[in-house]
């Protein structure tokens, strides 16, 4: 089904966040940091306050007291304390954004510089075990003697695999508008979640969550960037209480690069072990990354390790470096997208160690249970994604000799790669209305960051009404409607769909009991999953995939160019096959970027990311989509929910990395283990 | 702050307003006119998303000020339609799926219209052979050439693609 804001979107009248037309509006942008550490001695305003059309400047000099400080993130101005270069340090609202913007540079502050430390290493000494790992899974796992096993292989690879800070870069930066009526706040805000984001809002503010409303109808992009509420919200709100006028405030895109999120760069140490058969009897995946000096993040890069391949010995481990660097966050499947990296990758070295096949290699492994828990899984498809995807690509008789493809001046080779990613959810509200038209409309507080989300449930309202869709609307966007958890982790469509299927069951039951006649007021019905989540049986939940590549190298140049990209997906049921097909592509096409050209580079010297903007920071664009495609195997599922569908808006990017850089190895011989795989990494 | 007063035509409207001198077309389609269809995605011309049609040719508005376009002619994602009829290009992004978050899109729009037309004029690009007839369909590599300058992160170039080229059948 073609997206129901399709029309909308097409002609310019969808409205995102900055977008609200609000009588008076101010704007406010904001003022950062250039030291990486260190304290803030003074803020001299006077001559940005001087200037005609400047309303308020904000700064830890006289800035408003916040409720709860426990996010520094969002704890602005509390404190003189600077944690990283880039921080917001100050803010001006002015009636328009060119006297804004001029006022920006007439702000003057002063600092005492301190030491600092931006540079992550796989020694480095301040490393540390982390009490758990995002979100709340064991940091280390083992079993049995991986040492051992790899002294006793008949083949093995003992490699570190690294990967380098990225940025999410949607293409709407964050933006807020807010607004204050009566001690009430209500924002506009580009945002993932509005339910959440209106606690966490509330709870900086110090006001119950039913003084607070958050609208996100159209969200552009976010991929975890607007998974929780930023600076921008709160700076936003405080600038509007300041001046007793609505403010709304833009990040700009180099700003993004500093107080919005991003990937941390990951060392990852993967060892493997296979017998003569190809059976695997060591699996080791060993991970460095930073956090903030100032607040934990601790990605799950082995997660996915914990759950890939059979292996009688087997050990995953984190560890992390705290520097002075802004807190990284969630990017696109954060874990799996680089863990998934660095376990393919070495497959793909294991299988050439072999003599194996990297299909054969990874089919011989595929466990008949969750290997470290021993769950079983609740549906495992790795293999027919493997086996489809190897008749579609036309993978039989591949050559497995690698740097002898020449095509004129290109060197043409082939990749695979697995993918995986959880099953989550959470629990999910929705009511379900019927009016005396016969139209029905299923409210939950929902965002559509172009997931398609809006047009799913309408679909998934639909099949549980037994009504056409033309006759079914689905309100989302709005913190009023009832809660919902946050469109991340892949788990959006699976926690609405169902508290939606609730309700929709509800009306149903409701409408028999007016047997079928619906009073002038409607009928109103309510569906809530806490008590279905609380009892789902134990079952290992993941959806698979199976990636496979092309790529062309100029053997002048180095240039790489993917010229095939096919994802084979397993996720359950899928709900909307034209949306669908356009987030896996979207996974790959992300994907495609972190394997060629996605980097964000850390100035030793100055402790800052250097390429801050699209001039600098590369993503793909059109030119660099070839033949993409993604198609799926059926696949049943009674063990996730009402829909039977697992989420697709993360496996995508997973894996594809390691395909294109198996594929590269294939081409080349060359085997490059440092995302990405720059010219100069395949040239010289 | 200094404000001149430049007249524009947009979207067939003729608009008289005064401007900040420093104030960027697009600010002023956005904040001023109400025009919030061209988005800013980075506002240094390196992404696209702010592309309209300025006296028929696309642009990077957040790259123009508006006060050196005195008595120009602005076409905006919201003037591509008519009325409830869609271009043909807007149709077929719907239809084939040529976005998803929908923020890089009236750039693609625009863009992808003023470039139709860039082939109608026979303009070559930095990919097309001696012996190309650009009055055909446009090869897909045409197509990669003259949108490349158009970002997309939510990875939607392969809707993208078949729309521009069903739209110019
Ligand atoms: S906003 Fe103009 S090119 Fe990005
Ligand atoms: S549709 Fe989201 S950036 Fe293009």
């Amino acid at each position: 089904m073609n997206r129901v804001e399709g029309v909308a979107k097409v002609t310019g009248q969808a409205r995102y966040a900055y977008e609200y037309p609000v009588e008076g509006v101010c704007h406010a942008v904001a003022v950062q940091a250039d030291i990486p550490r260190g304290e803030i001695i003074r803020v001299d305003a006077r001559e940005a306050l001087a200037l005609p059309g400047v309303l308020a400047v904000l700064s830890c000099e006289g800035a408003p007291e916040l409720a709860d400080t426990s996010d520094y993130e969002l704890a602005l101005f509390q404190s003189r304390t600077v944690a990283y270069r880039g921080q917001i340090v100050a803010a001006v609202v002015a009636e328009t954004l060119e006297i804004a913007r001029q006022a920006q540079r007439l702000i003057k502050v002063t600092y005492r510089p301190g030491e600092f430390d931006v540079r992550l290493t796989g020694t480095h000494p301040g490393l540390y075990r982390p009490d758990k790992v995002n979100p709340a899974y064991p940091t280390d796992t083992g079993q049995g003697d991986v040492e051992a096993a790899m002294a006793a292989a008949d083949s093995s690879v003992d490699v570190t695999y690294t990967t380098p800070a990225l940025h999410n870069n949607p293409m709407e930066p964050h933006a807020t508008l807010a607004l204050w009526e009566d001690g009430d706040l209500t924002l506009y805000d580009s945002i993932q979640g509005v339910s959440t984001g209106r606690d966490s809002v509330a709870k900086v503010f110090g006001l119950p969550p039913e003084q607070v409303r958050v609208h996100a109808p159209h969200v552009g992009g976010g991929f975890g960037a607007k998974g929780s509420p930023r600076p921008n919200a709160i700076l936003a709100a405080m600038c509007a209480r300041a001046i007793r006028r609505p403010v709304k405030l833009a990040v700009t895109r180099q700003q993004m690069f500093s107080f919005t999120g991003y990937r941390t760069p990951t060392i990852q140490r993967v060892r493997l072990a296979a017998d003569a058969g190809g059976l695997l009897t060591a699996v080791a995946h060993d991970v460095v990354e930073q956090t903030s000096r100032v607040t934990e993040f601790a990605e799950q890069t082995a997660i996915a390790t914990r759950i890939m391949y059979g292996a009688p010995n087997r050990g995953t481990s984190h560890r992390l470096a705290r520097l002075d660097v802004p807190t990284p966050s969630w990017m696109r499947a954060p874990g799996e997208c680089p863990g998934m990296y660095a376990l393919e990758s070495a497959m793909d070295e294991l299988a050439i160690e072999c003599g194996l096949d990297p299909i054969e290699l990874r089919i011989r492994n595929d466990p008949a249970t969750a290997p470290e828990s021993g769950k079983p899984f609740s549906s495992r498809n790795l293999v027919a994604c493997l086996r489809a995807g190897a008749e579609r690509f036309g993978w039989d008789g591949r050559d497995p000799r690698p740097g002898i493809r020449r095509e004129g001046r290109w060197l043409v080779g082939t990749g695979v790669a697995a993918s995986t990613y959880p099953v989550y959810r959470s629990p999910c509200r929705a009511t379900a209305r019927v009016g005396p038209d016969g139209r029905y409309t299923v409210a939950v507080a929902a965002t559509d960051i172009g997931t398609g989300a809006r047009t799913t449930l309408t679909l998934i309202a639909a099949a549980a009404l037994g009504v056409p869709v033309e006759r079914v609307t689905a309100e989302i966007g709005d913190s009023a409607l009832p809660p919902a958890p946050v469109a991340g982790g892949s788990m959006g469509t699976g926690s609405w769909g169902s508290a939606v299927v609730l309700a929709c069951r509800a009306l149903r039951r409701a409408l028999d009991e007016h047997a079928g006649a619906v009073p002038d007021t409607g009928i109103e019905a309510y569906g809530d999953t806490a008590e279905e989540l609380a009892g789902q049986q134990d079952f290992a939940r993941h959806a698979f995939g199976a990636q496979f590549a092309e790529v062309r190298v100029d053997t002048g140049t180095g240039e790489v160019r993917v010229s095939r990209l096919l994802g084979v997906f397993a996720a359950g049921r899928i709900i909307n096959p034209k949306t669908a097909r356009s987030q896996f592509i979207g996974g790959m096409t992300m994907g495609l970027g972190m394997a060629l050209m996605e980097e964000s580079v850390m100035d030793h010297e100055f402790g800052d990311y250097l390429n801050h903007d699209f001039a600098q920071y590369h993503v793909p664009t059109i030119a660099d989509i070839r033949d993409i495609d993604a198609v799926w195997i059926e696949e049943d599922d009674a063990h996730l929910n009402p829909m039977g569908s697992k989420g697709i808006g993360e496996i995508g990017i997973v894996g594809t990395a390691a395909a294109i850089g198996n594929a590269v190895h294939h081409a080349t011989g060359r085997r490059v283990r440092d995302l990405p795989i720059r010219i100069d990494r395949l040239v010289g | 702050m200094e404000a001149i007063e430049i007249v524009l035509t947009v979207n067939g409207d003729e608009r008289r307003l005064a401007v900040d001198t420093r104030a960027s077309l697009l600010d002023v389609l956005r904040e001023r006119l109400g025009l919030t269809g061209a988005k800013k995605g980075c506002d240094h011309g390196q992404c696209g998303a702010c592309t309209v049609l300025l006296d028929g040719r696309r642009v990077n508005s957040c790259l123009a000020l508006a006060v050196a376009h005195q008595g120009a002619e602005v076409i905006t994602v919201e003037g591509l339609a008519d009325g409830d009829d869609l271009h043909p290009v807007q149709r077929a992004f719907i239809e084939e799926d040529g976005f998803q978050c929908g923020y890089c899109t009236p750039g693609q729009l625009c863009s992808a219209v003023g470039m139709l037309d860039e082939l109608k004029q026979g303009w070559p690009s930095a990919v097309t052979g001696d012996d190309d007839d650009l009055g055909d369909e446009p090869s897909d590599d045409e197509i990669r050439e003259r949108m490349n300058g158009n970002l997309c992160r939510c990875g939607a170039y392969a809707g993208i693609l078949a729309a521009i080229k069903e739209a110019s059948r």
